[in-house]
């Protein structure tokens, strides 16, 4: 990108290839990185209401048994209530209170961004790193296995497998992980393949430490940043994909509450229309959460490296 | 140049190998076989066996693979669990509405993404980038199937203006208008989920061209802004931007599915979701292959296309 995109004026730019070069007022070389990488987060003022949004998402989810006002899978209430004091957002087709369940489905959300997303990083890093540090066959093999898993549309292939696999909470969850590396793999590959020819590199293998540490402890640390972005816009994508396939009823069956199923009633058009407190409230639940999520990924990205606005 | 061709085609070989193993074996991950479809309660154990081995469903998996391979490359993908036809007649008799409905909604992403994108990035830093980067961020945020239900009750039950299912009225001929009216929700709801991602391509695309020596001097030699953003830039802008439709095919397939299936348009996408529905595996299988084959195909045109609309670039 080009050069007058760099508008900190209070802060040094700081490359993630040698990020602890300019310590600022003695202060301790690593403290000042994350400071100034803090700050820069800080500034952005769309990353910090959606970090604000997200934290009350992540409490909502642990304590949802004691804000929830009833249980969510209780099935004794009048049906399809219009919402009133003692259903806030009314009732469900069989009786269950919406608000209840609308706070219940956050678990589901933030359990699928974060477990898809740990497993796909996992992978995605391993494949990279091996791809990138050994090179040659190992580096054409793993590429070109990316390459398959990139050929085929993300939903499509999706849709595909958690119905051989038999739709469920944590099969989505291990669908999206065993299908998100790539992207991964190939900016770990991408930073490694850099960091590599690093002197301090050449002086591990100079020093004979093994392949293992040299990537654990001198180049991984140092892909860290890209890969945590990458994660945090995952993380959203997931979520997104859990919804999309509860919606088409291939995702977390009823009568667990996810936002997704929440909203595939309104497939039919009296719901639709006479219905709304059935399916705005969980529909705005996902992009409020969606949309937080990528912010707070955007202002990550313009944190760990001032260079990659896009 | 032609070498370049040939090179890229001879890697997209063993991609699309790994592609048809990788389908084959997800399908066969699937419980049960195609010889339940053909169980009747008089049929023996013996039968039963008899009728696996002749479908040769008890060799070894590579020797299946094989087979399948071998008749799909003679353009046989078999008969449809669901429908008793061969898969590809059925598959060819939805292809025209997802293309009309891709087509459509891809044309309506540029023409927002264009314009919008040269704004904010000529503007770069005032209010309106801001605005327009905020609303792309809420583009890409929308599942899809929100943005469609929230389009069929605006457009379809508040103010009744378009028809909300299907692709011609029921029992009418259909006829231009008819598909026209059909197409515009589903398309614009397609069409603006992938102009948020665009819009941020152009930006950028267009900020680097800005950032050029020669726009300097085009000012520099008295060349009104107007005509420095529009012409000098534009021109050299639209390189990278013409050619992000290969980026794009993915993110169309996969709305086009959830699309499809809200709109009740009868595509490919509602094709799948029905196989789904159905347990139609060979349908699914070709579904599948043929969406991955059209990725790695445009991402190849891409590269391709690169080279002949940006002649500073050599291959060799």
């Amino acid at each position: 990108m080009a050069a007058p995109e760099l508008e900190f004026e209070n802060n040094t730019p700081v490359s993630i290839t040698q990020p602890l070069s300019n310590s600022q007022e003695g202060l301790g070389k690593e403290e000042s990185y994350l400071k100034v990488v803090a700050n820069r987060f800080f500034k952005h003022k769309l990353a910090v209401i959606g970090l604000v949004i997200i934290t009350l998402f992540v409490l909502m989810a642990i304590f949802a048994p004691v804000i929830a006002p009833q249980d969510p899978l209780e099935v004794g209430y009048e049906f399809e209530a219009k919402p009133s004091s003692e259903h806030l957002l009314g009732t469900d087709q069989v009786g269950r209170d919406v608000l209840s369940r609308l706070i219940y489905a956050s678990r589901i959300s933030l359990s699928v961004g974060l477990g898809a997303v740990s497993i796909y990083v996992v992978i995605g890093t391993i494949l990279g790193a091996i791809a990138g540090y050994m090179g040659k066959w190992a580096d054409m093999l793993i590429m070109r296995i990316t390459d398959v898993f990139m050929s085929f549309p993300f939903l499509m292939v999706i849709l595909v497998l958690v119905s051989v696999m038999g739709p469920s909470l944590f099969n989505i969850i291990l669908v999206l992980g065993i299908l998100g590396w790539p992207p991964i793999a190939r900016l770990v590959r991408g930073s490694v393949l850099s960091l590599k020819e690093m002197d301090y590199v050449k002086a591990g293998v100079a020093l004979g430490y093994t392949a293992p540490k040299i990537l654990l402890h001198h180049i991984l640390p140092n892909a860290l940043a890209p890969i945590l972005v990458n994660a945090t816009f995952g993380i959203a994508s997931a979520i997104i994909m859990e919804a999309s396939l509860s919606f088409l009823g291939m995702g977390v069956q009823p009568p667990t509450a996810s936002w997704g199923n929440m909203l595939t009633e309104a497939q039919s058009l009296t719901v639709l229309a006479e219905q709304p407190w059935l399916w705005i409230p969980p529909g705005l639940m996902i992009i409020l959460a969606v949309i937080s999520i990528n912010f707070m990924g955007d202002g990550l990205r313009d944190a760990v490296d001032p260079k990659s606005f896009k | 140049m032609f070498q370049y061709i040939i090179r890229r085609l001879l890697i997209a070989i063993p991609v699309l190998l790994g592609v048809t193993i990788f389908n084959f074996f997800i399908i066969n991950l699937a419980p049960g076989n195609p010889v339940d479809m053909f169980v009747n309660p008089n049929m023996s154990a013996a039968d039963i066996l008899a009728k696996k081995e002749a479908l040769g469903l008890n060799d070894p998996l590579w020797e299946q693979y094989g087979r399948w391979m071998g008749s799909m490359l003679q353009g046989d993908f078999g008969y449809s669990f669901a429908t008793y036809e061969p898969v590809l007649d059925n598959i060819a008799a939805r292809i025209g509405p997802t293309l009309l409905l891709m087509g459509t909604a891809l044309i309506i992403a540029y023409l927002i993404a264009i314009p919008v994108g040269i704004l904010s990035a000529t503007k770069q830093y005032s209010f309106i980038d801001y605005l327009t980067t905020t609303f792309s961020f809420f583009g890409i945020s929308i599942p899809n199937f929100f943005l469609g239900l929230g389009a069929i009750y605006v457009f379809g039950i508040v103010f009744p203006i378009f028809p909300t299912g299907g692709m011609t009225t029921l029992g009418s001929s259909g006829g231009f208008v008819d598909t026209f009216m059909h197409l515009v929700l589903p398309a614009m709801v397609l069409g603006t989920a992938i102009a948020g991602s665009m819009v941020r391509y152009v930006r950028s695309s267009m900020l680097e061209v800005l950032g050029q020596d020669y726009l300097r001097t085009a000012r520099a030699k008295g060349l009104r802004e107007f005509f420095v953003n529009n012409k000098h830039a534009l021109r050299n802008a639209l390189i990278p931007i013409v050619t992000i439709i290969g980026l794009e095919i993915p993110l169309l397939i996969g709305g086009a599915v959830v699309t499809e299936q809200i709109f009740q348009w009868p595509g490919l996408g509602q094709l799948t979701i029905q196989s789904i529905g159905s347990r139609d595996y060979p349908m699914l299988m070709a579904l599948n292959f043929i969406a991955a084959f059209t990725v790695l195909f445009s991402n190849l045109l891409t590269d391709l296309m690169y080279s002949v609309v940006d002649p500073r670039i050599k291959y060799n």
